[in-house]
């Protein structure tokens, strides 16, 4: 078992890489799918603007690239700390 | 061969591949039955958990709700797969290396006491019943239309396919059972829309021709539909009418409430090691969404063939559908089918022979309809779960297209219904009766109680099913709320804090639950019964907060009481703050626990 100190490091590290997905997490549903909306209608796909393609698609995939890269970060994370899984 | 037969034999086919399964991968001892011997990989238990999640709600029902409301139903889409964002960065690890078999398990040890543990437990029953009796509504429109029976026919068969389904088989038979249900259901979702897709926009992929052109008019699909429907005197599809301040508290509502309910959380104990709960969660994901960036195609497709369906001699300015046309022609049937069902009709109001289908809400409308001698809205019942179902036979598909799509609904809700009971009956049995009741119960004693509590939420459930408080998405999105309002916050609060202690825990679950339950009922009716209500959701008790919104508020509640009253208790005892701090890291989490 690692000593604490580098336990602490480790879900500092964990809690920071946490907060910025959960930013962007919020940015691209409550964000551009609904509240910045209106700041996005000029920009134009497909009949509709981009706010509304954020809100029906555009957010689940944003949704689908944050979990795998936290998935890669802490597997990383936990090696190079030495709390990973033997 | 008839649609009946070809409908009979698809999901005879489907069901009898599913017992098989079950039987092939029988359940026996307690540990099996709960959590599969933990040895899923995480692509086949992202892939059964995908079809545990979605229910009749996703596959029957949503994409009806987006249909009829357009962009202010986005909600559901992002509420819906935004919840396993959570999910993997703030749960599924941490569970899977405390390593025990429940959710209210986790909580009992980390709050140190049996009452959290019970309180959870409640909980948790709670939002897993309403959570069912959205399940039922689905399953008794989907019995009802294959069966051709009406609606509550349909819901009291497939009640009974339900409860003899998840009885005889325990978690492993329903991972691998779940696995052969998401091909089925996925299939049977896509093919439809990418037909349908083809028809109007030639691009094969539904996501795609959502944002394409629209092939008869050269026009992009969304603004052929928003001129549509506006001309019906509906509200312009693509734009955002709802409000703001509900539609983010319903989003968030559904994306904690994803994160809160233990039929999902269960998935992820089942994973060999903590970093295969992390990829679960995204591999879960993917399988969600194949179907959620087809469900808005699938959606605004329909709203478009069913309005020029009505109006097919050029729009609003031709003539209408005539009764003898919806009567005689081979691409009406599906309105004759559906009508046996109850949850379609239609009915000459003027008298004219035809079937006006507009808006007689919108003002401008009602001038259009005096001058034409309108007497309002014809097409006098569409009920919104009946959308998916119906939307090959509107699209006039092949009938192995229909079969497919009947084999799939009903998979969809069984596989849920299925894992959700599971859920209830190892609460009941496992923490309730052999964690607080009577410890030294034997195994076989356990399963037989799990199987009780099995068939007595299948009972309440039904009955409340008969008269649902909503439609099958809707009755969902209370379960979300009361999750969201309950379990999220004590686990989140469990593997994030080393201040909330178990005084705190327990007022803040019991007052999270309370608060929304109570919203709930003023606006659903007490217990759900009909008439019982005081208010509605069209005008709620607290501004525009409707009751599917109100578990984002719940869980605030839940935060703060939990934060305040563990500031005036006694601080967490050191075995509990080291038991945190082994919940953060991998090292050292058990392998395939068994007891």
């Amino acid at each position: 078992m690692a000593d604490n100190s580098s336990n602490d490091a480790y879900w500092s590290a964990n809690l920071r890489i946490i907060m910025i997905s959960l930013v962007i997490w919020a940015v691209v549903s409550f964000g551009f799918g609904i509240l910045l909306r209106p700041m996005l209608s000029g920009i134009a796909i497909g009949g509709t603007d981009l706010g509304f393609w954020f809100a029906q698609q555009g957010s689940i995939i944003v949704f689908l690239i944050l979990i795998f890269n936290y998935a890669m970060r802490m597997n990383k994370l936990d090696r190079e700390h030495g709390v990973d899984e033997e | 061969m008839d649609q009946f037969t070809i409908n009979l034999l698809f999901v005879g086919a489907s069901f009898a591949l599913y017992i098989g399964i079950a039987i092939w991968a029988r359940a026996g001892s307690t540990s099996e039955f709960y959590a599969a011997g933990r040895g899923v990989h995480p692509v086949t238990n992202g892939m059964a958990t995908a079809a545990d999640w979605m229910s009749a709600a996703s596959f029957i029902s949503m994409a009806g709700l987006i249909a009829f409301t357009g962009y202010d139903n986005s909600s559901f889409l992002m509420g819906w797969t935004g919840g396993y964002v959570l999910l993997a960065l703030l749960l599924a690890p941490y569970l899977r290396k405390f390593g025990k078999f429940t959710v209210s398990e986790f909580i009992g040890d980390r709050f140190y006491s049996q009452t959290a543990r019970i309180v959870a437990v409640v909980c948790l029953i709670v939002a897993s019943t309403t959570y069912v009796i959205g399940q039922m509504t689905g399953v008794g429109v989907a019995f009802g239309r294959f069966l051709e029976v009406d609606n509550t026919t349909g819901l009291f068969i497939g009640a009974a396919v339900v409860f003899a389904y998840a009885v005889f088989g325990g978690m492993k038979g329903v991972t691998y059972t779940q696995v052969a249900q998401y091909c089925v259901l996925i299939t049977a979702y896509t093919i439809p829309a990418i037909f349908i897709s083809l028809q109007l926009t030639g691009n094969p992929i539904p996501a795609l021709g959502l944002f394409g052109e629209h092939a008869a008019s050269g026009e992009p699909l969304l603004a052929k539909l928003d001129a549509i429907v506006t001309e019906l005197g509906f509200n312009e599809y693509t734009a955002h009418h709802a409000d703001t301040f509900n539609m983010v508290l319903f989003t968030l509502s559904l994306m904690i409430g994803t994160a809160g309910l233990p039929h999902v959380i269960m998935r992820f104990f089942t994973v060999p090691k903590v970093s295969d709960a992390r990829w679960s969660a995204g591999w879960t994901l993917v399988f969600i969404a194949l179907l959620y960036l087809t469900a808005p195609a699938v959606g605004a497709m329909a709203r478009l063939n069913i309005s020029e369906m009505m109006w097919p001699n050029g729009g609003v300015n031709g003539e209408a559908v005539t009764v003898q046309q919806i009567e005689t022609e081979d691409r009406y049937d599906w309105m004759k089918t559906w009508q046996k069902t109850g949850l379609l009709n239609w009915e000459d109001k003027n008298g004219d022979g035809k079937i006006q289908y507009y808006n007689d809400k919108s003002e401008a409308m009602q001038a259009m309809a005096a001058e034409k001698g309108w007497t309002g809205n014809e097409l006098t019942k569409f009920n919104r779960d009946i959308l998916v179902l119906a939307n090959p036979e509107i699209a006039n598909l092949p009938g192995w297209v229909i079969g497919l799509v009947a084999a799939g609904g009903l998979a969809a809700a069984l596989s849920t219904a299925a894992g959700l009971l599971l859920a209830i009956s190892s609460a009941v049995s496992h923490d309730l009766i052999k964690g607080a009741i009577n410890p030294s119960i034997s195994e076989k004693g356990e399963l037989m109680s799990a199987r009780v509590a099995m068939a007595v939420a299948i009972v309440v459930a039904t009955y409340l099913g008969l008269n649902p408080p909503g439609f099958a998405a809707q009755t969902v999105a209370l379960a979300f709320g009361l999750a969201a309002a309950s379990i999220f916050p004590a686990l989140m609060m469990g593997i994030f804090s080393t201040k909330v202690n178990n005084t705190g825990a327990v007022a803040g679950m019991i007052a999270g639950i309370s608060v929304t339950l109570i919203y709930i009922f003023l606006h659903k009716g007490w217990l759900f019964i009909p008439g019982t209500n005081s208010f509605t959701d069209a005008d709620p008790l607290l501004g525009t907060v409707k009751s599917t919104s109100f578990g984002a508020i719940g869980a605030a509640i839940n935060f703060a009481v939990a934060y305040t009253v563990s500031g005036m208790t006694k601080p967490l005892p050191a075995e509990i703050k080291a038991l945190v701090e082994s919940v953060r890291v991998p090292r050292g989490a058990g392998a395939a626990q068994n007891k």
